[in-house]
């Protein structure tokens, strides 16, 4: 029989990493989401499957361990919230330059500075433009509910190995907080370096081995023609990812006048949106990108032609809305609405905003 | 069938705990439920709330502003959630402490003197199952057998001598249930 549990985003989070056959978990705690770390260190994942737990000094600590940990082709990941994600930017950027995988959630929180613990989306561009510095793309994954808290830890290690990559998740204080039914996968087994090396290459510095060169994991490459070829290998590598793993899903699409796009917790406010307007014979539908990157332009786009507005909506000032207009075109008008700085909007206010910014505007 | 509550009050009162009591027993009766708390700095000694969703179908928005129930239980909780509550719907509190009592036309309207009784039970700790009873009283959602699984669920084992007394809390909170006004 399944196992059927009431917990939080954060305490699935952490139960899904030691179900997941993690090796390791390096962080520092932060508000909304210090429950992953709280309830790792409660459940002493050491005693049942050797996991390590390890609270660092800092963020710049955590992250540097977790390059340490994955350099070794280690299973490891950190979390964080946003102040906590800036400071371990350097990290990431140098992890996607020395392609190694690991996984990172963030539980975004409003800002600027050390701004408010409460939940926000105003970290997209951070997360999925960049943040650190250099060329390079992170693989975002924006869950919507407890569940996916636990099904993306899985997926997120999959595509991270995968590729050779850094993937994050991408909540925010709302889904970290909130309780729901959860189904947990089953216990994996921690793996063997030999075990790493044959589902994924050998590439981790594991020792040398007889019958191949050694491995050198990293991001320093100061002759330019190297460090030119090196980055179109990423990019190619970025290419690749793009045309195999964007993930989005669509609600009530078939016969929508009007397009909302949303992610994460907008998304299921969004929903809600759509059960008040089609009551008011309003027909809105909903496409919820599950990948921020790869994004799911074509998918909008082609909606683009059938639809007679679109609105995005984000806890932020304005930032995915500049990948939709992308996205878009041009073929159909294009509004962002979204409360920020900490604030949540409701169904009624979204619902508000789309009869305003989109029908009455036209 | 669904059900959105919004349970609010000071912080301490077992607000939090009473939101997953009901959450849990959602679970046990195969339904949808999402538990949404206050987190922010009113938990640091002011007020807290959870929102929370007992339905049959699939859960969308765990944030409402609008509220079929609003079980409140301190003014200041008067003050911003009597305007929440939808036509038609309930709000359940205890007078301790209310001044400004809730005035609206279109609602139904109880109360139950949960601090009081609870201190006639000579525990505060039971103060919060008093007020489930009442409300389970006005909308029994959930089966009594499913919440008493549902507070063994919530409860650490160390706490499950308490629970008969719990039962017998919300037994009292069933019959102390005193009404205001119906629409």
């Amino acid at each position: 029989m399944e196992e059927v549990k009431l917990m939080k985003g954060n305490e699935a989070v952490a139960e899904a990493a030691i179900r997941a056959g993690v090796d390791a978990y390096f962080g520092y705690p932060i508000t909304p989401q210090s429950e992953v770390i709280e309830y790792l260190m409660a459940e002493e994942p050491h005693k049942r499957t050797g996991m390590v737990v390890l609270q660092a000094e800092s963020e710049l600590a955590a992250i540097n361990m977790v390059y340490g940990a994955a350099a070794c082709g280690k299973k490891v990941m950190t979390s964080s919230s946003s102040p906590g994600f800036s400071l371990k930017q350097e990290g990431i950027s140098y992890m996607a330059g020395a392609e190694l995988p690991c996984v990172i959630v963030d539980v975004v929180r409003g800002g600027p500075g050390l701004g408010t613990i409460q939940p926000s989306q105003a970290d997209y561009f951070q997360v999925v433009k960049g943040g650190g510095h250099g060329d390079y793309n992170l693989i975002v994954l924006a869950p919507a509910t407890v569940q996916e808290m636990a099904d993306f830890i899985e997926l997120a290690f999959k595509l991270a190995f995968k590729y050779r990559n850094p993937a994050v998740i991408l909540s925010d204080g709302v889904i970290g907080q909130m309780m729901e039914k959860v189904v947990l996968p089953p216990q994996k087994e921690r793996l063997y370096d030999e075990e790493v090396d044959k589902l994924y290459g050998s590439w981790a510095t594991t020792g040398k081995k007889n019958g191949r060169e050694r491995n050198i994991i990293t991001s320093l490459e100061l002759v330019p023609e190297r460090q030119e070829a090196h980055n179109h290998h990423l990019q190619a590598k970025y290419k690749k990812i793009t045309e195999n793993e964007i993930r989005f899903e669509t609600f009530n699409c078939e016969d929508a006048d009007y397009l909302l796009v949303a992610y994460g917790s907008s998304a299921r406010i969004c929903q809600k949106t759509i059960q008040l307007a089609r009551a008011k014979g309003i027909k809105v539908g909903l496409l919820r990108p599950i990948t921020l990157w790869p994004y799911p332009s074509e998918a909008i786009n082609k909606l683009a032609d059938r639809v007679k507005g679109i609105l995005t909506v984000e806890m932020s000032a304005g930032q995915m809305v500049e990948d939709v207009r992308l996205a878009v075109n041009g073929k159909v008008k294009t509004e962002h609405y979204g409360r920020f700085g900490g604030m949540v909007h409701s169904p009624d206010e979204v619902l508000d905003a789309l009869e305003t910014k989109i029908i009455g505007g036209q | 069938m669904t059900e959105e509550i919004i349970i609010a009050g000071f912080g301490g009162q077992g607000v939090l705990s009473m939101g997953k009591i009901l959450a849990y027993s959602g679970i046990m009766e195969d339904k949808e439920v999402s538990w949404m708390p206050s987190y922010g700095p009113e938990m640091r000694g002011g007020t807290a709330n959870v929102t929370v969703i007992i339905s049959d179908e699939r859960i969308n928005s765990p944030i409402l502003h609008n509220f079929d129930t609003a079980i409140i239980l301190n003014q200041q909780s008067m003050d911003k959630f009597e305007k929440s509550v939808k036509s038609g719907g309930l709000l359940l509190y205890d007078p301790n402490g209310i001044i400004h009592h809730p005035t609206r036309k279109d609602i139904n309207i109880y109360k139950i003197e949960g601090a009081a009784e609870a201190a006639k039970q000579k525990s505060s700790k039971t103060f919060n199952m008093i007020v489930l009873g009442a409300f389970l009283k006005l909308k029994p959602i959930v089966r009594m057998d499913n919440v008493l699984k549902g507070l063994k669920k919530s409860l650490p084992e160390r706490h499950h001598h308490l629970i008969p007394m719990n039962e017998e809390a919300i037994k009292v909170g069933m019959e102390k249930l005193i009404e205001v006004q119906t629409v």
